[in-house]
């Protein structure tokens, strides 16, 4: 009987932990690209307002419809993890209920209504107030996303580096709330993340006017959505990669066993060379199979050749699954570097050279959703990476599953995965239809000048760039 | 914790989170029961339903995770019980919500010749929602009993919370529309209002007879006087919405707000009754508003924002309904 009990409750937990995993790796997709997009529609808009140039208005127009199919699933995405919690992982909010409560609470009340409100009025009330508030409504919006950002951000390092409380009878009691929110590693997950978001997007957009570009669609509008995506990813990839390695070396600070697997290091030890591959082998604490840099880890992470680096062994029991932190981490740094190589070629070759080759343009289409996987490998690292323990150092993952019956867990993960593979597939071929039937319209709607005419004509503008006819 | 007396917190907590699961009963009431009623036999029709909603329906979900968040925050011992209780049907209703919120934005992205099955696809999730949510009400009611007469009387909330929000749905869409919609919408309004009442009137006995401390709080004393203005106010809220909904559309569309108006008091006072009931349990019959509550020191730090944000929430809420105000025009971006 035990033993059974036993096993269902190992199943349980599994099967929980697949749950949530898939949720949000599922929901992060969406706000990772919106909370960016947001600030560059308003950056779209405001040129408009500024040139009063029509192709300006075009590109917002086309995207701010992708923007609210997006911003659609991220919220009903968004709602099924915040049932999540009490349904799979009950001994969380038992445990640190008073720290988690209180900054999902503000997330709520000072981010998710002020989104809510005012996308309305910035989807559908450009003929209903006038442009100055809806360029305010388009700065609430994108206040309200990155808000959305602060919060969850500064939560989930909570749990990653735990600051300003006090455990009193096993539950977590707050004692500054300064600390708690901006605990160690807070403002560099946030940096890392926020960035992470324009990346995306600048893929994202860059990707999608290539292959309208390539389908044909001469407009103007479209090279310019093309040069300034790959004009803001080649700014940003090496801020980027300057914050993640603070990023990197506040982790070592703080989660010297997360590191340790992510450089794939058993043994403590000084001049640490740098795996570019390798097969962790778990049983055997050893890996194989290796291909290293001599002495770069140490460099990286100490700043000295010679410096020492905390290995595995010194953490048995307390620390994360090895294998899958130490590829994560190698394929977000290698996207990371395609992003750098292409951004900047782009950059010379379409804004500086006015030239669009071919190849380059399919290697854009091709990078479209490469900031999705970085993203997701990046995520996998830092919360694989915080294993075993939900709360570093104060609640072990196992002890806050629910006691739900296994069979009902699998029955609702199917559910989601079917969901969620489904609105992946639709959400990917909608963006391409969206963009066919764009490189449709007509050139003769760009006509438009006088600013009388604005919301007339564009409202045909949109409607031939969107919506089915 | 050092309680000396009653402690407000939690008071005031309940008093929040009541309100916000209230606000979005009535809120995202009216547009689930807007896409539950969609008509599969009319693209014209389906159309201006969604448009009326569009603005609206992203704002009154969040009153959900508002709600939740309220019993995660304040009250997590009873939101763990509520929710391992309420597994399969919480999931289902999810899967429902999150079905009709993505159709939304596929119907008019998608290729067009996919629009009807997103149509489908908004109509049955609504429905599945809806459904969900009044099971699980009726499960909460009787304090989660794996008894066949618990689980019966949970399909029978199922059906008359599906049936208030469809009401409440067909009052906005009298209000929002015109010409033959406005008419077919009076027609879906009466049927619901019928079945509505109905409904609340077995629900109402079905409380008393669960159990004789519910039963005392309403008939054991001088309380029971309350019950005849209600019922009066009941019965003169469904009649005169009834006739009303005869007349529809009347002249210049006078009154065109009344069933809506009429929907919210009825929702309100279905609320309040079940709240007196229930109050101060958090978990019916089984644990308190002052057990479950988190430490002070959260609730306080919560609270202070609260008091400075929801006015502003409650500000640009009715600042985005009067940008909308009106009949429902077509949504272009």
């Amino acid at each position: 009987m035990l033993d059974a009990a036993a096993i269902a409750n190992d199943t349980s937990f599994m099967l929980s932990r697949i749950q949530f995993a898939a949720n949000i790796s599922f929901h992060i997709l969406f706000p990772t690209i919106n909370i960016a997009l947001c600030w560059i529609l308003l950056f779209f808009k405001v040129r408009f307002n500024q040139t009063q140039d029509e192709s300006w208005l075009r590109v917002y127009r086309f995207w701010v419809r992708i923007f609210a199919l997006t911003f659609a699933i991220g919220v009903v995405s968004g709602i099924t993890m915040s049932f999540q919690f009490g349904t799979n992982w009950p001994g969380y909010m038992e445990t640190v209920g008073n720290i988690a409560g209180p900054l999902l609470g503000y997330e709520v009340l000072t981010a998710f209504f002020l989104e809510a409100s005012f996308l309305s009025i910035m989807l559908f009330g450009m003929d209903r107030v006038s442009n100055r508030v809806h360029t305010m409504a388009t700065v609430l919006v994108s206040f309200g996303t990155t808000l959305s950002a602060f919060w969850i951000l500064s939560l989930d390092s909570w749990m990653q580096t735990p600051a300003g409380f006090e455990m009193i009878d096993g539950v977590a009691h707050v004692t500054s709330w300064v600390e708690v929110i901006f605990n160690p590693s807070m403002p560099y997950r946030l940096m890392h993340m926020l960035l992470a978001s324009g990346l995306t997007s600048a893929f994202l957009i860059a990707g999608i006017s290539a292959y309208r570009l390539l389908k044909g669609d001469n407009k103007k509008s479209v090279k310019q959505a093309l040069n300034f995506a790959v004009v803001l990813a080649a700014l940003l990839i090496p801020l980027q990669i300057f914050v993640g390695d603070l990023h990197g070396l506040n982790t070592f600070k703080h989660q010297p066993a997360k590191v340790a697997a992510m450089e794939g290091v058993w043994e403590t030890d000084s001049g640490i060379p740098l795996l570019l591959f390798a097969l962790p082998d778990e049983k055997k604490r050893e890996n194989s199979f290796e291909v290293k840099v001599p002495n770069v880890a140490s460099l990286i992470l100490t700043h000295d050749a010679n410096g020492e680096i905390q290995g595995l062994n010194d953490f048995v029991d307390e620390h994360p699954p090895v294998a899958p932190v130490f590829f994560s981490f190698r394929i977000m740094i290698g996207i990371g570097v395609l992003m750098l190589l292409f951004s900047w070629l782009a950059t010379y070759q379409f804004v500086i050279k006015k030239r669009y080759p071919t190849w380059l343009l399919k290697t854009g289409i091709a990078m479209t959703f490469s900031g999705w996987l970085a993203t997701l490998a990046g995520w996998y690292v830092t919360e694989i990476g915080r294993q075993p323990y939900l709360v570093t150092g104060i609640l072990r993952t196992k002890d806050a599953v629910t006691t739900t019956p296994p069979e009902d867990i699998a029955l609702s993960l199917t559910l989601y995965a079917v969901i969620y593979g489904f609105l992946l597939i639709a959400y990917i071929r909608t963006l391409f239809v969206m963009a066919n039937r764009a490189v449709i319209l007509e050139a003769s709607n760009t006509s438009l000048t006088g600013k009388e005419l604005v919301s007339d004509v564009n409202n045909q503008v949109t409607t031939n760039e969107g919506v089915a006819k | 914790m050092n309680v000396t007396s009653v402690d407000w917190l939690p008071i005031v907590f309940v008093g929040l989170m009541g309100l916000s699961f209230l606000i979005y009963a009535i809120l995202d009431g009216y547009d689930l029961g807007v896409g539950v009623l969609l008509p599969l036999d009319n693209q014209q029709q389906r159309d201006s339903m969604i448009y009326s909603i569009g603005p609206f329906w992203d704002a009154n979900e969040t009153w959900l995770v508002m709600a939740i968040g309220l019993l995660l925050i304040a009250f997590p011992k009873a939101h763990s019980v509520i929710f391992q209780a309420l597994y399969l049907p919480t999931a289902l209703m999810l899967a429902g919500l999150i079905l009709r919120g993505v159709s939304f934005d596929f119907r008019t992205k998608a290729p067009s010749t996919d629009k009807k099955k997103w149509d489908y696809a908004f109509k049955f999730g609504s429905l599945l929602a809806t459904l969900t949510q009044g099971y699980m009400l009726g499960r909460y009611i009787t304090s989660f009993e794996d008894s066949w007469l618990s689980i019966g009387f949970s399909a029978l909330s199922a059906i008359c919370v599906t049936a208030g929000y469809c009401f409440i749905g067909a009052a906005w869409l009298v209000m929002k529309t015109e010409g033959e919609l406005q008419r077919r919408a009076a027609k879906w309004a009466k049927l619901t209002n019928l079945l509505m009442a109905v409904g609340i009137l077995a629900v109402c006995l079905t409380n008393l007879l669960i159990d004789q401390q519910i039963m005392d709080k309403w008939l054991g004393g001088m309380q029971v006087l309350i019950l005849i203005p209600i019922t009066l106010l009941l019965g003169f809220t469904f009649i005169t919405v009834h006739l009303y909904l005869d007349k529809v559309p009347m002249e210049n569309d006078l009154g065109c707000w009344f069933p809506f108006l009429a929907a919210i008091i009825l929702f309100i006072m279905c609320f309040c009754g079940l709240a007196y009931s229930f109050y101060p349990y958090i978990v019916p019959l089984k644990m308190t508003i002052f057990d479950a509550a988190s430490a002070r020191e959260s609730l306080w730090f919560i609270f202070v924002g609260a008091a400075v944000v929801l006015p502003m929430i409650i500000g640009y809420t009715i600042f985005s309904y009067k940008v909308f105000w009106g009949k429902t025009t077509k949504l272009n971006y």
